[in-house]
């Protein structure tokens, strides 16, 4: 039954409200909606395929064999005392999920119209359904590296895996680049609903991004290019994959990148909410 | 707000016309580089420099809309196509928002739309219950509790576990109806939703709205169907223009609101000097007559037109007057002409020529009216849209208040012989 609050709660609909103050209260009113869209993304997705969420794993498992053999084995980028295909999937799951989640945020809006020109629910519910999702995947995968990481330690006698406390960093740089994702995604997909350019450019610019970024090699073997690493260290996914890294394979954590990182985290989080809130008024009058 | 379960406060709002929203990045670079450079906007037409920032792309829905509604009160919103219902209706369910004024409302709401919005074909008819449940703004454990009672209403208990894209669109609607229904909100907008589905489940949905309305709750609903609207409202509020026209009492209004269906257009009649005219003939007046004097047309009512004219030139009786009958999807519906019957003689002078429509023929609708005239087959002249009329719907027993489809309403005779 309602609540006696809800009865009594007055809805007010009005011209411009206060945008950037944003109702988590109504959010959580909604958390079973959250709920229900991340089971609806996770199941609806596999349903009638044979090899179902693990479909998950192929992609980065073959992935980084083919960047082990390429960029680690031809090209001689990673490093020696790693084997290329843990060197590659520790850089390629974080990265997949921060990818994942900006793409599939940033078409909330547009992907989402129909339903949003009819019904009122708190629109940030889909982007955070959407991020949790993604979470799920990057779990399979992650699950899938930490199988590889012990096999390698079992039966590979030039490599062995010491685990140490940093791995409680491990939570924080996952929600790190959740929430950076989500910030990015959801700016972005307020951005297409006015200049529908965008939406062709964010696949492409965040396939380009890689690059900038320690997936390939990693940031010690750009010493000699001191500014191609001033370009890699303003993307904010540098020091999370370096930090992945360092948990796992006994490299020193860069502190200073990590708190850069945040900062930028924080900006665009509430840059992305506020500019989210401001289309989603006038969103169904648009598109 | 004591009592008032929705109060609208001077409501506007705006529409801009025209392409914008469709515009690139680059577009809008272009008209900030060139508004950086003193240039005019390249946006703006040729000619129109001097228009302020593309004034006059922009539409007013609802001008200035004020009303209250108390709790417990079942309000039947009418007015014509671009009156502003559906606007109200965006503003109220909180799609989009006020261009200024404000609209207050008490207690949980919930928009019916459309019914079965959010359902997703791949997943089950009872995983779409929870999600389309949780849609519209319902606990998990809310619609646990409601589970068997909307599986029950929707009537499909045995397809519940299938994907909802093998059900048929009839099945999409009641499962949608049937979690809807069971939202227990404080206020309920409904837009329409009766005219889907079958006569038996319009019976339960009407049935179920009744239900929610005697428990205290408030119940704004949008038609277009008066009958419907009629059983089902005790006041009733009609916009038109964006601004409520009348508000009152449910008969009061309707009676009123049909009245303007009346006099809108089904008779016209012009001077000698200025009437349409060849060199042949002259149009006078054309007119909707019916029977049943100040009551509305149905479509069980025979009516006649009746076409007024002055022969002035053909001297043989070879002049013919014939009628097309458009509907509101611009189908011609039926032409016909005066020598389809008996073939009358058209005297010169003044004459009167009327062709009868039967009841039950056209469906009900607007519809509009051309006349033509023609000398041996030959054509003299077409006068378009001369004459306008509307067909209503009657009361009917069953509850049933879909409209029959179809173009022609034809009552036929039927018979069934057992074996």
């Amino acid at each position: 039954m309602p609540t006696t609050t809800a009865a009594d709660r007055e809805t007010l609909i009005g011209p411009d409200g206060p945008w950037w103050k944003l109702d988590l209260a109504e959010l959580w009113r909604y958390r079973d909606l959250v709920a229900l869209l991340v089971r609806r993304d996770i199941t609806a997705v596999y349903k009638q395929t044979v090899l179902g969420p693990l479909w998950h794993v192929i992609q980065p498992l073959i992935t980084s064999f083919m960047f082990a053999l390429i960029f680690g084995r031809a090209a001689g980028f990673a490093p020696k005392e790693i084997p290329g295909i843990l060197f590659y999937l520790s850089g390629l799951v974080p990265w997949f999920f921060f990818a994942n989640v900006v793409n599939k945020t940033s078409k909330t809006f547009v992907a989402n119209a129909a339903l949003m020109g009819k019904v009122y629910f708190p629109r940030l519910a889909v982007p955070l359904s959407v991020a949790i999702s993604n979470l799920a995947s990057f779990g399979i995968q992650f699950l899938a590296f930490l199988v590889l990481l012990i096999g390698y330690h079992a039966f590979d006698p030039a490599f062995a895996w010491h685990p140490s406390s940093a791995l409680l960093l491990l939570p924080g740089l996952v929600v790190i680049m959740g929430l950076l994702g989500l910030g990015t995604g959801i700016l972005i997909s307020a951005l297409t609903t006015k200049y529908r350019d965008l939406s062709f450019l964010v696949g492409f610019g965040v396939q380009l991004l890689m690059y900038a970024s320690p997936v390939i090699f990693p940031l010690s073997r750009l010493q000699q290019f001191p500014w191609l690493l001033r370009v890699f260290n303003v993307n904010p996914m540098t020091s999370v994959i370096e930090s992945m890294r360092a948990v796992f394979f006994g490299q020193p954590i860069p502190w200073g990148g990590l708190g850069y990182t945040c900062a930028f985290t924080v900006c665009i989080l509430l840059l992305g909410t506020a500019v989210f809130q401001r289309v989603e008024r006038s969103f169904a009058d648009i598109v | 707000m004591e009592g008032t379960a929705i109060r609208v406060t001077d409501v506007h709002k705006q529409y801009r016309l025209g392409v914008f929203g469709g515009s690139t990045l680059g577009e809008d670079l272009k008209a900030w580089w060139a508004k950086l450079n003193g240039r005019p906007d390249p946006r703006v037409p040729i000619g129109k420099e001097h228009m302020s920032q593309r004034a006059g792309e922009f539409f007013l829905a609802l001008r200035g809309l004020s009303f209250d509604i108390k709790q417990g009160e079942i309000v039947g919103v009418i007015g014509r196509n671009g009156a502003g219902k559906s606007t109200l209706l965006k503003l109220m369910s909180r799609i989009t928002t006020p261009t200024s004024g404000t609209i207050r409302i008490k207690g949980r709401t919930s928009s019916l739309l459309e019914v079965g919005t959010g359902f997703n074909p791949e997943l089950t008819g009872l995983e779409n219950i929870f999600l389309n449940g949780a849609i519209l703004g319902m606990r998990k454990h809310e619609i646990e509790a409601r589970l068997d009672a909307i599986i029950a209403f929707s009537g499909i208990e045995h397809h519940i576990g299938s994907p909802v894209k093998r059900y048929s669109s009839g099945m999409r609607v009641r499962l949608g109806f049937a979690v809807a229904a069971h939202l227990e909100p404080e206020v309920l907008i409904i837009d329409e939703v009766l005219a889907v589905g079958d006569a038996e489940f319009q019976r339960k949905c009407l049935g179920k709205m009744k239900d929610v309305a005697t428990s205290g709750r408030t119940i704004l609903f949008v038609s277009h169907n008066m009958t419907s609207v009629r059983s089902l409202c005790n006041r009733v509020i009609w916009l038109q223009d964006g601004k409520v026209a009348m508000d009152g009492p449910t008969e009061d209004v309707v009676h009123a609101y049909l009245s303007t269906y009346a006099d809108h257009k089904d008779e016209v009649e012009w001077s000698e000097t200025d009437a349409p005219a060849c060199d042949q003939v002259r149009l006078r007046r054309v007119a909707v007559e019916r029977d049943n004097d100040g009551k509305l047309l149905t479509w069980r009512t025979p009516f006649r037109i009746r076409v007024g004219f002055d022969n002035t030139g053909i001297k043989d009786d070879g002049l013919n007057v014939g009628l097309l009958v458009f509907n509101s999807d611009d189908i011609l519906v039926f032409s016909s002409s005066l020598h389809d019957g008996s073939p009358g003689r058209v005297k010169p002078g003044a004459n009167s020529a009327w062709c009868e429509v039967p009841a039950d023929l056209l469906n009900i609708g607007d519809y509009r009216v051309s006349i033509m005239f023609f000398h041996n087959a030959k054509r003299l002249m077409r006068h378009d849209d001369t004459v306008a009329f509307a067909l209503h719907d009657t009361e009917r027993e069953g509850g049933w208040y879909g409209k029959r489809k179809g173009v022609v309403i034809p009552v036929l005779k039927w018979g069934v012989e057992g074996r």
